[in-house]
């Protein structure tokens, strides 16, 4: 009786679940759908769920007009480096906060956090001339130290959630061993913290890959990630729905790929040591 | 002729080029238009025509005009050409900020382009932009529904004519709006199309003095109107629609009018993307009875050179061959003259091959009698018809396109939109020292 | 425990993040600032190498004293609010879901969390065209299949729009966080209530909601830290007609196409105001969660 309540309730729940998930995902495969679509299927009434004649029309015509390739090296250069380079300031930084806290190491963070409230625009100007001054416009070096300042905030503080939950007796049996400060760094807490630091890169390789204000604006040709590909799909004259659709596939799925293969990463990643 | 021939011709042409100038590569900001993305597409001509290479920014509209005025005013000089537009360029022309085009060569022959669209790139008597293209705006209806309602559609109608007639063609069962006109936010959107509405109610944007006149009755005699007309005959949502969007309607057979860019014609007739391609006909866009101007602009997507280029050559090389009588010649040879650039060149509209095209001669009657100088009955402190030459005005026109806009929505009445608009543009002057 | 020779490695290992941050944080405010001070207007010929005017407060003044200034705040509380509320209420709704045993877990989660992936522009844009589009979008497919007068969307319902379309990018990433926080939750807990005949509503506010409280809070830190800056979303759809121009928006509005920068620093300068008063306020609540 017991089981058959419980096998009910999975019924139930699997397909609750199922449908939650299919509603959430809908628009995404929407959009992957309907870039195999002709313009005018695009926008047939009724709409056309699977059956018609697919068609990599759409994408040949976005590969014609502008060479994916090179904007998608861009994202994957500007996004990798930037994380990188933003993981390596702020290990040493977070792993202070950790295990070295002082009364100020709290009203640090947030205050780390709150530089991310400034709005984008209102220094745009401010920026852009900075950027002008220095020759650092459509460079791949502007953008990964603009896209690494953005996000350390976020980065310094998901290693210090990580570092908090390492216990600190293995880190002083170790300095009693006679460990330097950079052997364990290296040897003991690295290794510990290697989850951490592998979801906390994830996550910010998909805020960077996803940036586009600063990606957008100061860059022109050489540097131009994927978030000026869209921009050159998005309203033209005439039907679009299908190229822009095209447009967006290309744009999402090298993200959308390497999210789902390493979802369990990323799981523990957004988790911000909110498990407790 | 054969191909071949051609491409020895080209090879000898750019082996000329190459060895007088070095090749470089130029950066080349432009809109993501039909036309433009076609003229990406014929690059290769001009590479091996001249040795140069082009990298191509093309962006959305609204993006694209973010990026180039960021970029001319904190001279980031990312770009060695930029496409503008007639807005823009006396602006930035008289800020020192374009290179002016005076020493074009000879076979280019200056003296074709349309005076208009001349004028209209120039400040003080210099060129400072070449037209792309150019537009005026005019009527395009659908021949079948007109006859259908009865009607017929006068070469120069009126307003109050044009509003019988949506009337008269709507059939909301069939989903055919008997009109559909821009009522998106912005001011190349919709307050383009209702500036220039108003203008031939008689209405303006400022008197002599600079003050907002939108507390005077035309205004209020033109907004009434148009909203009138658009709940009666207009689609459901008209409030969000702007050029692209009222193009999907008509290319769908769902408007029995439209009012819009010349260049729109291409489109609408075009068999391949239209299902009403053979039933389009063309009229000067209306008037109200008694008012002497009609509410047709006059626009030009054109190719300036920023100064402080180093490529300055290169760019006139290109700016010379994209807006050249040549390559309008390329475009008809490999897409037929129905898709050539139009609105720039009198040349054009002097060729034969080009004037059977059926909106060639209401596109060049349209852009002949649009003049910026007099956009409506009463004078004007400013230039430009569907907008006032100053650096203020995108900003104004703009946020009252969007008190204009949530009246189209049914958000806020005629009067609260005027009133506001009128507010915020003599605030927005008097903040820039007009006032 | 730490010792002295620590304390001052600690320090040195943090110098550099901070130092970043602070150049950062203190560089474009600072010209932001001096901006705000100055009439500044490049289509006039305004520049930095030709001297800018000082104006005092004026900009200041006129950036308040305009006619959009509190209805862009109020825009903005909105639809942060509004963001925070749905993608807490869903979130909390989904990981529930989610935490039970159902067939395909694996495959739901991933369908849940793919918004997350997709750029804001990109979502925009798909929700505006193939979506809201008033003729072509789906959702007036589907009205007019059940015989309804399809919605104007971004016209009509913007506000509310422009908040479903954040809280389908956002409500991953809130579903995500509060999963991992009721998987932690001890199940014998559950298990001895549910035996006691606790009814379900009284197990969720006595049990799981308090076991949460963390977890919610950090959500509601960091969408806020992402929303109130939001931008695309707005560009894309309504470009701030229709009630949808919030405070970043209306700056965007000043500096991009009025071209007054003095006036869009100023309105920087009162962004950051609010950004500040909002985390204060957060800081307030948040604060003490977050010690745990």
């Amino acid at each position: 009786m017991a089981r058959s309540t419980t096998t009910r309730r999975k019924i139930i729940t699997t397909a609750a679940a199922w449908a939650v998930g299919l509603l959430i995902f809908f628009p995404i495969y929407w959009t992957i759908l309907t870039s195999f679509k002709t313009e005018a299927q695009a926008i047939n009434d009724p709409p056309l769920f699977f059956f018609f004649d697919w068609t990599l029309e759409n994408y040949a015509v976005v590969q014609e007009r502008s060479d994916y390739m090179r904007f998608l090296w861009n994202s994957v250069i500007i996004s990798g480096l930037s994380t990188l380079l933003g993981v390596m300031i702020a290990v040493p930084a977070a792993w202070s906060m950790a295990f070295v806290p002082s009364r100020r190491t709290k009203d640090i963070l947030l205050w780390m956090l709150s530089t991310k409230m400034l709005p984008a625009v209102g220094v745009l100007y401010p920026i852009s001339l900075l950027f002008v001054k220095f020759g650092l416009l459509d460079t791949r070096t502007g953008l990964v130290v603009v896209l690494m300042l953005i996000n350390l905030p976020i980065i310094v503080w998901m290693l210090y959630t990580y570092f908090k939950e390492i216990p600190g007796e293995i880190l002083e049996a170790a300095r009693m061993d006679g460990a330097t400060l950079r052997e364990e760094i290296v040897y003991i807490l690295t290794p510990m913290a290697i989850p951490g630091i592998a979801s906390t890169m994830l996550l910010n390789f998909i805020l960077a890959w996803n940036e586009a204000f600063w990606t957008l604006n100061l860059t022109a040709a050489k540097a131009a990630p994927l978030t000026a590909f869209i921009a050159s799909y998005s309203s033209p004259e005439g039907l679009f729905f299908a190229k822009l659709s095209a447009a967006s596939t290309m744009a999402i799925a090298p993200i959308l790929i390497l999210g789902w293969f390493s979802q369990k990463q990323l799981v523990r990643g957004l988790t911000f040591g909110a498990v407790k | 002729m054969s191909f071949a021939n051609a491409l020895r011709a080209a090879t000898s042409l750019a082996l000329v080029f190459g060895a007088t100038a070095q090749a470089e590569t130029i950066t080349i900001a432009t809109v993501n238009n039909g036309d433009m993305i076609r003229m990406q597409g014929l690059t290769e001509d001009f590479t091996t025509k001249t040795g140069h290479t082009v990298e191509w920014v093309t962006l959305e509209e609204n993006v694209l005009r973010q990026r180039v005025t960021t970029d001319i005013t904190t001279k980031g000089g990312q770009f060695d050409i930029m496409t503008i537009g007639m807005y823009e360029t006396p602006i930035w022309g008289k800020n020192g900020w374009l290179v002016p085009l005076d020493d074009l060569s000879a076979e280019y022959d200056v003296d074709d382009l349309l005076p208009a669209m001349r004028n209209g790139l120039s400040y003080d008597g210099t060129l400072f932009a070449a037209p792309f293209y150019g537009e005026s705006s005019m009527i395009m209806y659908r021949t079948d529904l007109m006859e259908k309602a009865g009607l017929e559609m006068p070469e120069a109608p009126t307003w109050q004519f044009i509003r019988q007639a949506a009337a008269a063609m709507t059939d909301r069962a069939n989903d055919i709006n008997g009109i559909c006109l821009r009522g998106k936010a912005g001011w190349g959107e919709g307050g383009a199309f209702i500036t220039v509405t108003a203008n031939s109610f008689g209405a303006r944007w400022f008197d002599e003095e600079w003050n907002a006149q939108f507390d005077q009755p035309e205004w209020k005699e033109a907004l009434e109107f148009f909203v009138g007309m658009m709940s009666e005959s207009g689609p459901a949502g008209y409030a969000t629609n702007g050029f692209n969007e009222n193009l999907s309607l008509f290319q769908q057979g769902k408007c029995g009018m439209w009012i819009d860019a010349t260049v729109a014609a291409s489109f609408v007739t075009n068999p391949n993307d239209s299902s009403v391609a053979d039933k389009v006909g063309f009229a000067l866009a209306p008037n109200s009875e008694g008012v002497e101007k009609r509410s047709n602009w006059l626009w030009a997507w054109a190719l300036a050179i920023p100064a402080g280029t180093q490529k300055t050559d290169a760019a006139k090389q290109f700016i010379e061959w994209a807006t050249s009588k040549d390559y309008i010649e390329l475009v008809a040879a490999k897409e037929g003259w129905a898709n050539v650039p139009p609105g720039a060149r009198t040349s054009l509209y002097e060729n034969p091959n080009y004037m059977e095209v059926p909106f060639a001669k209401m596109t060049l009657d349209s852009i002949l009698s649009a003049d910026p100088n007099n956009p409506t009955v009463k004078p004007v402190p400013y230039v430009g018809i569907q907008f006032a030459a100053i650096p203020e005005f995108a900003g104004i026109a703009t946020e009252v396109s969007q008190e204009f806009s949530a009246v189209y929505a049914g958000q806020q009445s005629v009067d609260e939109a005027l009133a506001k608009a009128q507010a915020l543009t003599n605030d927005a002057m008097e903040a820039a020292g007009y006032r | 425990m730490a010792t002295q020779h620590s304390r001052s490695a600690a320090r040195l290992m943090m110098a550099p993040a901070v130092i970043l941050l602070l150049g950062w944080m203190l560089v474009p405010l600072t010209m932001t600032l001096f901006f705000s001070f100055k009439k500044y207007l490049p289509m006039r010929g305004d520049s930095l190498e030709n001297g800018l005017e000082w104006v005092g407060f004026e900009n200041y003044v006129r950036f308040i004293g305009s006619s959009s200034f509190w209805p862009s705040v109020q825009a903005t509380l909105v639809i942060v609010g509004g963001v925070l509320a749905i993608t807490v209420i869903l979130g909390i709704f989904l990981a529930i879901l989610l935490d039970q045993p159902f067939w395909g877990q694996g495959v739901v989660r991933i369908l849940v969390i793919a918004p997350f992936f997709v750029m804001p522009t990109v979502s925009a844009l798909v929700w505006k065209n193939m979506f809201m589009d008033p003729v072509n979008g789906i959702l007036a497919h589907l009205w007019r299949f059940f015989g309804a007068e399809p919605v104007s969307w971004l016209s009509d319902a913007s506000l509310q729009s422009i908040i479903m379309i954040v809280s389908w990018q956002w409500l991953p990433f809130a579903t995500l966080i509060l999963l991992t926080a009721i998987q932690s939750l001890d199940s014998e807990q559950l298990e001895a209530a549910e035996m006691d005949g606790a009814p379900v509503v009284q197990r969720f506010f006595y049990i799981v909601l308090p076991h949460l409280g963390r977890a919610i809070t950090i959500v509601i830190l960091i969408q806020t830290i992402f929303l109130l800056s939001i931008f695309a979303e707005i560009f894309v759809t309504t470009g701030g007609a229709f009630g949808t121009r919030t405070l970043t928006y209306l700056i965007f509005q000043r500096v991009i196409d009025s071209q007054n920068i003095g006036l869009g620093s100023a309105g920087g300068v009162y962004a950051i105001i609010l950004a500040n008063i909002v985390a204060a306020f957060l800081m307030r609540i948040v604060g003490k969660n977050l010690d745990a």
